[in-house]
This record gives C-alpha cells, sequence and structure tokens, in this order.
C-alpha cells in the first residue's frame, strides 16, 4: 500500500513523547528520517501524516514528501529530513531567528547517534554554543547507525560527552524512561530559554524493527533485540503508574484501544484523500513572488 | 560460454572482487558495506571475503569517507568508496570537487589521485526528494572527473576495472533500478575492461539517433521496439562516459538519419544532453540535420515522493515513442 522506505520508531517512544511534553506550541522542532513519532508527539494530525504516507493531495505534503519529509508549520515541526544531520544547523538557524526576534521560544534538534559523526552536527554545536542560542541538542542514540553500532562508530562511552568540546553540558539518560526524558528536557528548555544556551541530551534506547524495509538485521542478535523488547519504554511507564495507583490495569487497556482506533479511523480517513496530481508539480517548485 | 546472466550489483561486485585480487592497493570504503553488504547489497559477500581492513565500513561520515580516500589515492592507495545515494555527495563536494578534481592540475603533475566513487543515482523507488536525484551534471561540468554511467550488467563490470585502473579520479553512478535486474548479455568470467572515453552504438536504425545513458538506455530500447513495428528505426548511442565525452559515433550517425533526439532522467535545465545538443549545431553534424533536434528530460522540478507524481517526473517508454515518432513523422 505504501511507495518507497520508511523508517520506524517503535520503541522508541519515551524520547518524542518526554520532550515535546516540555514544549508549548509556539517551540520549534527539526526531525529526522526516523520522524513519525515527532511528528505525533509535537502534535500533527494523523490523518493527514497518513495522507502523504499514502502520497494524496490532503497530505501534509501534497503527495510530494512522503514519509521522510513530513513537516507540519502549525504545531512546529519544522520538517523531518532525508539527510542525516541535515536538520541539525537548521535547528540552530530557527534558535537564532528565535533569539534575534526575541520570540522566547525553543528549538529541539532531534537527530540520532549516527548523524553525531557527521561534520554538520560539529558545526552547528559550536555556532549555538557560542551564540548561547536556545536550542536542545537531542542525540537518540538507539545503538546503531543503519549496520554501525555505536561501539565501532565512536570511541566512547557516552556520546553526551561530545558537548564538553564545544562547552555545551552532556547528560546521558534512560531514553526508555519518559519522565526521566521529560524532566532532563524542562531543565534544557528552561536554561536554553533564559539565554544560557545549548544543551546535549542522549537518550539511550533501542530500534525493534530494522533500520528501513530492506534491513536484514545481519549485524545484530535476536537475543539482543529481545532483551530490550523487555525495556519497553510504554511497558514501563504502564508499570510505573499502576504501581503508583495512578491509573489501572482497565484505564490501560482503554488507552489502548482508544489509541488502536484513532490510527484505524485516521487510516481511513486518509484512503479517501484524492491522489496527488501531476499537474501541480510545476507550481510547487517556487514559492510564488507576491506582485 | 556458458549463459551467465548476471544482475549489475552481481557485475559490480565481481568487478571489485578482481580488482581486491589483482592489486593489493584497491581497498573500499563506505556506510554500511561490511555486514550488512550495502544499501543495495552491491558488496554483498565482499567482507567476508576480504575482510574488514580491505571492505572498510565508516561512520556516517561522508565529507570524512571521501577525504581520507583522496588522501590515501594521492598516496600509494586507490580506494573505491561507496556512497549510498548520490544525493549524499554533497556532504562530500568540497573533497570532490575542490581536492580529488584539482590536485593533479594544481601541483602541476605532481601527484594524483586514482579514485572510484560509486553511488546509486535516479528515481523510481519512491524515496523521494534527496534520495533520488540524477546529478551526473554536477560532475562533468568539473574539470578533472570522469563520469561513468554504466547502462547494463556487462558494462558495468567493463566500466568498473577501467575506472579502477584509471589514475584520476572517476565518479561512477549506478541507476538503483538497474541493480537487481538481470541483463541480456551475458557477463564474462573474469576481467575485461571497457575504456573510458568510448560511446557504444546500441543499435542501428534509419531513421532518428537518440543519445541516452544508464536507465533511459533500458526504455530507449524498448521504445524502439515498438516504434520498430511501425516502421521507424532508431539508432542508439550510449556514450558511457560522459565526461570524457566521445561524440564521432554520433556524427556517424547523424550523417544517415540526420535526427537527432537526446534523453536523460535528470532535469532538463542545465542538463548533461544539452552538452551533446551543443556540439551537434556547432560542429560537423549540422549539415546534416533536416528536423530539429529534440530533447526529453525530467521536469525541471525535485523528484516527488508519490508513485504517480514520480513517473510523470521523468520521461518513461511512453513519453520516448511519442516524442520520437514525433519528430521523425513531422520530418519525413
Ligand atoms: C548524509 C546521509 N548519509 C547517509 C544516509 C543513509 N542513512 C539514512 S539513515 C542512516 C542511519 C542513521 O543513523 P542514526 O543517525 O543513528 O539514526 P537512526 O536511523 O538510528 O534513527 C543512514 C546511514 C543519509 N540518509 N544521509
Ligand atoms: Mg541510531
Amino acid at each position: 500500500m505504501m511507495h518507497g522506505t520508511m523508517h520506524l520508531s517503535i520503541g522508541q517512544e519515551a524520547s518524542p513523547v518526554g520532550v515535546c511534553m516540555a514544549l508549548n506550541l509556539e517551540d520549534q522542532i527539526t526531525s529526522t528520517h526516523r520522524g513519525h513519532g515527532h511528528c505525533i508527539a509535537k502534535g500533527a494530525d494523523p490523518v493527514r501524516m497518513v495522507a502523504e504516507l499514502l502520497g494524496k493531495e490532503n497530505g501534509y505534503c501534497g503527495g510530494r514528501g512522503g514519509s521522510m519529509h513530513i513537516a507540519d508549520v502549525e504545531t512546529g515541526n519544522l520538517g523531518a529530513n532525508g539527510i542525516v544531520g541535515g536538520g541539525i544547523p537548521i535547528a540552530v538557524g530557527a534558535a537564532l531567528s528565535s533569539q534575534l526576534m526575541k520570540k522566547g521560544t525553543v528549538v529541539i534538534s532531534f537527530f540520532g547517534d549516527g548523524a553525531m559523526n557527521e561534520g554538520a552536527f560539529h558545526e552547528a554545536a559550536n555556532l549555538a554554543s557560542i551564540w548561547k542560542l536556545p536550542v536542545v541538542f537531542i542525540c537518540e542514540n538507539n545503538g546503531y547507525g543503519m549496520s554501525s553500532s555505536t561501539e565501532l562508530a565512536f570511541n566512547l562511552e557516552k556520546l553526551s560527552d561530545r558537548g564538553l568540546g564545544y562547552g555545551i553540558p552532556g547528560i546521558t539518560l534512560d531514553g526508555n524512561d519518559v519522565s526521566a526524558v521529560y524532566e532532563a528536557t524542562e531543565a534544557a528548555v528552561k536554561r536554553a530559554k533564559s539565554g544560557e544556551g545549548p544543551t546535549l541530551l542522549e537518550f539511550v534506547t533501542y530500534r525493534w524493527k530494522g533500520h528501513s524495509r530492506s534491513d536484514k538485521n545481519l549485524y545484530r542478535t535476536k537475543e539482543e533485540i529481545d532483551e530490550w523488547k523487555t525495556k519497553d519504554p510504554i511497558l514501563h511507564f504502564e508499570h510505573v503508574v499502576v504501581e503508583r495507583g495512578l491509573l489501572t490495569e482497565a484505564d490501560i487497556a482503554q488507552q489502548h484501544r482508544l489509541a488502536t482506533e484513532q490510527v484505524i479511523a485516521a487510516v481511513n480517513e486518509a484512503m479517501k484523500g484524492k491522489p496527488a496530481d501531476p499537474a501541480g508539480l510545476l507550481d510547487a517548485v517556487f514559492k510564488k513572488v507576491s506582485a | 560460454m556458458s549463459d551467465r546472466k548476471l544482475t549489475m550489483s552481481e557485475a559490480l561486485r565481481e568487478a571489485m572482487s578482481i580488482a581486491l585480487d589483482e592489486r593489493p592497493e584497491v581497498f573500499i570504503l563506505g556506510e554500511d558495506i561490511g555486514i550488512y553488504g550495502g544499501a543495495f547489497g552491491v558488496t554483498g559477500d565482499l567482507y567476508h571475503r576480504y575482510g574488514k581492513e580491505r571492505i572498510r565500513d565508516t561512520p556516517i561520515s561522508e565529507l570524512g569517507i571521501v577525504g581520507t580516500a583522496v588522501g590515501a589515492g594521492l598516496s600509494g592507495m586507490r580506494p573505491i568508496v561507496e556512497i549510498q545515494f548520490s544525493d549524499f555527495t554533497a556532504q562530500a563536494m568540497d573533497q570532490i570537487v575542490n581536492q580529488a578534481a584539482k590536485i593533479h592540475f594544481m601541483v602541476g603533475g605532481g601527484l594524483h589521485v586514482p579514485l572510484v566513487l560509486r553511488t546509486a543515482s535516479g528515481s523510481g523507488t519512491g524515496a523521494a526528494a534527496q534520495h533520488s536525484q540524477s546529478l551526473e551534471g554536477w560532475f562533468a561540468n568539473v574539470p578533472g572527473l570522469k563520469v561513468v554511467i554504466p547502462s547494463s550488467p556487462y558494462e558495468a563490470k567493463g566500466l568498473l576495472l577501467s575506472a579502477i585502473d584509471d589514475p584520476n579520479p572517476v565518479i561512477f553512478l549506478e541507476h538503483k533500478l538497474l541493480y537487481k535486474v538481470a541483463g541480456s548479455e551475458d557477463v564474462p568470467e573474469g576481467a575485461y575492461r571497457i575504456p573510458l572515453g568510448v560511446s557504444r552504438v546500441v543499435r542501428e536504425g534509419k531513421d532518428l539517433t537518440v543519445v541516452a545513458t544508464g536507465i533511459m538506455v533500458t526504455r530507449v530500447l524498448a521504445a524502439a521496439a515498438e516504434l520498430d513495428k511501425e516502421g521507424i528505426n532508431i539508432t542508439l548511442i550510449d556514450p558511457r562516459t560522459i565526461s570524457p565525452l566521445d561524440m564521432e559515433p554520433v556524427y556517424a550517425s547523424l550523417a544517415k538519419t540526420g535526427r537527432l533526439m537526446v534523453v536523460q532522467e535528470a532535469p532538463e535545465h542545465g542538463g548533461f544532453i544539452n552538452e551533446v545538443i551543443a556540439r551537434v549545431v556547432t560542429g560537423p553534424s549540422l549539415g546534416h540535420l533536416i528536423a530539429p533536434v529534440t530533447r526529453l528530460a525530467g521536469m525541471n522540478v525535485p523528484i516527488p515522493y508519490a508513485p504517480q507524481l514520480e513517473k510523470a517526473a521523468v520521461p518513461q517508454v511512453e513519453d520516448i515513442i511519442k516524442q520520437a515518432r514525433e519528430v521523425v513523422v513531422n520530418w519525413r
């Protein structure tokens, strides 16, 4: 049903959810190729999201972008990105706008562990630091950049130590603990908004599924995957709230039902959309110059 | 010889394996080329056969990868770089354009950079604007780079071996849609080389000369088979290397057909096909033309995602048939 490739963030839900809980609508994010979670957590309309995946005219990008390029300007999502590391300098630029225009907002730059080895990360981190920009760098360390494990791609225990070289505080946390993610982000956002500059947060997590559709998982073991499945961030959260008496098992079952219904409804609604029309292709290349 | 129909991935892997056997200074570096076997499976089992020193997995650092290869190349090694998608050469452009391409010239000949940069090019997989471009025109516009575009498994193997032999940086653009397709010609098992800078006459016909590369060779062949039924016969010329560009077979063909059509997937504006036209109309063939030159290229748009949009953005077989028929019928 779906054209092209896509990158799922199953197993990594705590980061987008915990981070976006600490944001206002006006705060912005830049996202990645693995961006479905960021998009939903920042408040996107699931119908328009699915419509985009199906190549419909009413999709977020009018069927032109697909999974890897969804942006939702209204909720402050400046876009997923097909280029690893491509969004990091853009987040820094958006933070510069915020500073220059005194918006009082923060920009979150989401990226993976792999992206930290692109030059873009290093140049962007330095600029953000010397200008004390209101940006928070969020590294979602899921252990791999495609098939490259962090052990192979880094000679570092904690990727957050990379902040040191740029004068940016770096913190490594359990990225499957949504409360820890939320609290750390809230503190970093406060710091950014008060003019003290960027923070680098590393959330350690794991991707359950293959990198993309074509992945045969040759570079990791089934045992490793199964082990991480026991650390599911959603299960973990449910466990905590039930234990503390905040929700009952029945409440949780109800939430699961609601979420499933919402997704099914979104897919059904999106399927009714009009397929994107090739006749409009050329119109979309440049923004019209107003007279 | 026994039947050897390989896919382009297999043919490319064979070429690299031969080069790895022939020359100890050959090694391959790139992202996910080891255990993963390459984003498109081209390096496949080479990691298991040649080990991690020579089939060298890298972090996601295109600028670093190409720069390291430039340095290794000018100091005795013979690197083959794999960049997963040609779009990501943009990350490495300084090393490709300002370093690799110019070092031999700038230093007055004392250094040279034997380097092959293999990368996946083109649209048709639903990967959208940042994973689908045809950027050959960029590279062809940089003196010091050779640019190769194989159109079949047989061609790919012979051209890659020549590219590896070449003492200069060579950009080797592989169309994604060709990787998994078995060719119609047998691929000999051992080494053979197809020289860079020699165009190939793929088929001959009396009515129209078509120049095309890569996946467009496949599409023009399909179109030509249809047009044969209508009595319209096409000559197809595949330059194989667009830089350097061998125009002699085009001139020779135009002396017979008098009609020229050029086809490319890349956007029309500023594209390589315009160079072919320029050489024809400023060169020896002008007097042979009996019809206006016609070109068929990608629209001047980023490659879109939805399948119907993606198809509309680049030439398809039907588009080629229609435009070729028009120029022949209207200019009898
Ligand atoms: C510049 C660039 N290089 C390579 C790729 C191919 N690629 C896409 S995602 C990916 C892995 C990214 O790893 P990471 O940043 O850790 O993110 P994850 O996929 O783990 O979420 C690679 C190599 C790309 N899209 N862009
Ligand atoms: Mg990762």
